[in-house]
């Protein structure tokens, strides 16, 4: 039971990554000719922080806006509103030279290992890749490099001659970690990482994982739906639900003592490899609201087993409560 | 047991592929009773579907072939019907749940076209006493208010609820066997919950006996009453679920059990199973998960082993358990 090594910041007090009030609206067109918009609150007016070398796990059905999240993180979208913090710099406002600093500092493993690689590339030239087009590196120190990193995640250095078609999914993946981690990024974005994979195989995904983070200190945004995969990775684990974060707090506080009636929920729901777990059957009534129209007060309320009166017309604010965030009007 | 409804003897089915034959159900026996849950748990390519697939013959063709075996429905067996007696038993008598419901509907009619359809076909209803029956199932899925719901169309309902349409159209004889493969695996976690219950239910209502097909070993404590591993087209383990979890015999099973994060138990490391899973065209002689076994020994690389009795009702494939 000894939770995963925290290290300290650098520059004492400034997270790697901060985020406040950060806010996505999609438009989207409605009406038979299109002419009228509403907007998707994708994400709506969300924070957290991640600190160097430690995991924070973000979960939440599909639509609360995980991959929002990340994509706002990546830079792959603008945000409506608020600031992404990088070590300490506000990544919407750098110039040029700043934003390819960030993009380096900043990589990305993605679902699925058979889209996210160049079938027709072999896989030294993929891992090379972000080399060729961020560093100066000549080929011998690129090669170099490769090898390095292809040992890095125990593939064999003949690797690199290679296709991806010649390798499994768990072996993908990890050609897929390696090219993320060709530039000595200080964050990766890893959504659903294992999802994609055989169950004998996640297993040692999620180790190789977690030993690349103790050698390398590098940070993880975890993205995945099981909740137990979650819980085992990271060191803070946020919920998002309907573009909201409902709880944020320590990993073990939010896994094993969920206070949110979401979160409760959410963690009954994923059922305990366990034939003699005890069955906490809260089961939620009705699905998840459309996010053109979410409700009124707390996103959650007609769904929630102790909804009051006032949760409907009022939204409730992240407050602390027992060691962790939680955005409920119960505390 | 009670008298099974569906019971699976010896059952192969081959797969010819560009690169020779593939065995991808390999000696596959099973049964299952009246009220009954038997989850097939396994990896992509253990043959979990396949094995599926073969009962109610619709093994994709002409690639693969039930080379023999039988599959005894309530003592008949439905490896010796003609393939119109099948179109009757097909739904009627076992019916599907797939992973994906797209892949049950049709896009282009409403969602009550196609549940009075199977409702006409078993029980010769019609006018108004088949839209009231189609409702009346909608309702049996927990739908809110059916009679709407039979004017929508399928991408007009949320995943969950399109599970759900399936799940009327799987019950609508009832029949007395379900299959349900992997039917929750698209689903969102507190749906997923949700469509358990519902299935339970139906279950309890009908008296299905039920093949449960996942990967998800959360599902399957939860669901099944006993439990069949699959590894490279075998039935490596097969047991009561309890047992099973407790005691698993063989070092498959274990090492799957191990592999799996648990909520509560934070552990530095997972114990991971080394290796690949193993490519069908190209097994090893003797044991298919030899190569991988943390317990291997000599004559595990020669020989396959047999099935071997470990207690009432839970055998295993593997030499470690074979009596001295």
């Amino acid at each position: 039971m000894s939770p995963p090594e925290r290290r300290a910041s650098p520059a004492a007090g400034t997270p790697l990554l901060e985020v406040s009030d950060l806010t996505k609206h999609f438009p989207v067109r409605r009406g038979a000719l299109g002419w009228s918009t509403t907007l998707v609150r994708a994400v709506d007016s969300i924070s957290f922080r991640l600190e160097p070398g430690t995991t924070l796990g973000l979960v939440g059905e599909s639509g609360c806006g995980k991959t929002t999240t990340s994509k706002l993180i990546l830079g792959l979208e603008r945000p409506t509103s608020g600031a992404i913090r990088f070590e300490g710099d506000d990544v919407v406002s750098l110039d040029a030279a700043g934003r390819r600093h960030y993009r380096r500092a900043v990589q990305a493993v993605f679902q699925d290992p058979y889209a996210s690689l160049d079938p027709r590339m072999r896989v030294g030239a993929i891992v090379a890749e972000p080399l060729v087009i961020n560093t100066e590196l000549d080929g011998g120190a690129r090669r170099r490099r490769v090898a390095e990193l292809l040992d890095l995640v125990g593939l064999p250095a003949r690797a690199a001659e290679l296709f991806p078609h010649e390798f499994s999914g768990g072996q993908r993946q990890r050609i897929a970690i390696a090219r993320a981690l060709a530039l000595s990024p200080k964050l990766v974005v890893l959504d659903e990482p294992v999802s994609a994979l055989d169950v004998s195989i996640r297993a040692q995904i999620l180790n190789l994982l977690r030993d690349l983070q103790k050698r390398l200190g590098v940070s993880y945004l975890f993205i995945a739906h099981d909740l137990a995969a979650v819980a085992h990775m990271s060191h803070t684990i946020a919920v998002m639900y309907l573009g909201k974060i409902v709880e944020c707090g320590d990993a073990d506080a939010v896994a094993l003592a969920p206070q949110h009636p979401y979160t409760r929920a959410l963690f009954a729901a994923a059922l305990p490899v366990d034939v003699d777990g005890k069955r906490d059957e809260t089961l939620v009534a009705g699905e998840v609201p459309s996010p053109l129209a979410p409700p009124s007060g707390c996103r959650f309320h007609p769904r929630c087993p102790h909804a009051m009166p006032h949760c409907a017309t009022e939204e409730p604010t992240l407050r602390t409560a027992a060691d962790r965030l939680v955005a409920c009007h119960l505390y | 047991m009670a008298v099974p409804v569906i019971e699976v003897k010896d059952l192969h089915t081959h797969l010819v592929t560009r690169w020779g034959t593939v065995k991808a159900v390999d000696g596959v026996s099973f049964s299952v009773g009246e009220s009954e849950t038997l989850g097939l748990v396994g990896e992509s390519g253990s043959g979990k579907s396949m094995t599926c697939l073969s009962i109610v013959r619709l093994v994709p063709r002409p690639a693969a072939r039930i080379v023999s075996g039988e599959v005894l429905l309530d003592g008949e067996d439905l490896l010796a019907r003609s393939e119109r007696e099948m179109q009757r038993i097909r739904g009627r008598k076992v019916a599907m749940i797939l992973q994906d419901p797209m892949s049950s509907l049709n896009p282009v009619f409403s969602v009550g076209m196609q549940v009075r359809e199977p409702v006409a076909a078993y029980h010769g209803l019609r006018g108004r006493a088949l839209g009231r029956r189609a409702a009346e199932l909608l309702a049996a899925v927990k739908i809110p208010s059916p009679a709407a719901r039979l004017r929508a169309f399928p991408h007009q309902l949320s995943g969950g609820m399109r599970q759900r349409v399936v799940g009327a159209m799987a019950i609508a004889a009832p029949p007395r066997l379900l299959i349900a493969d992997e039917p929750t695996t698209s689903l969102d976690l507190t749906i997923q919950a949700q469509y358990l219950a519902l299935l339970k239910e139906l279950q309890e209502r009908h008296r299905l006996a039920m093949i449960f097909v996942t990967h998800n070993l959360g599902i399957v404590a939860r669901m099944c009453d006993r439990v069949a591993v699959m590894y490279a087209g075998r039935i490596v383990e097969m047991g009561p679920v309890r047992e099973l979890f407790t005691a698993p015999a063989h070092p498959y099973t274990r090492a799957l059990m191990e592999s799996v994060p648990r909520l509560g138990a934070r552990r530095e490391l997972l114990t991971a199973i080394d290796g690949q899973p193993p490519d069908l065209a190209k097994l090893p002689p003797g044991c298919a998960f030899a190569p991988r076994c943390a317990n291997v020994m000599e004559r595990c690389r020669v020989e396959a082993p047999p099935e071997i009795a470990v207690s009432a009702g839970h055998a295993t494939r593997c030499w470690l358990h074979v009596p001295a």
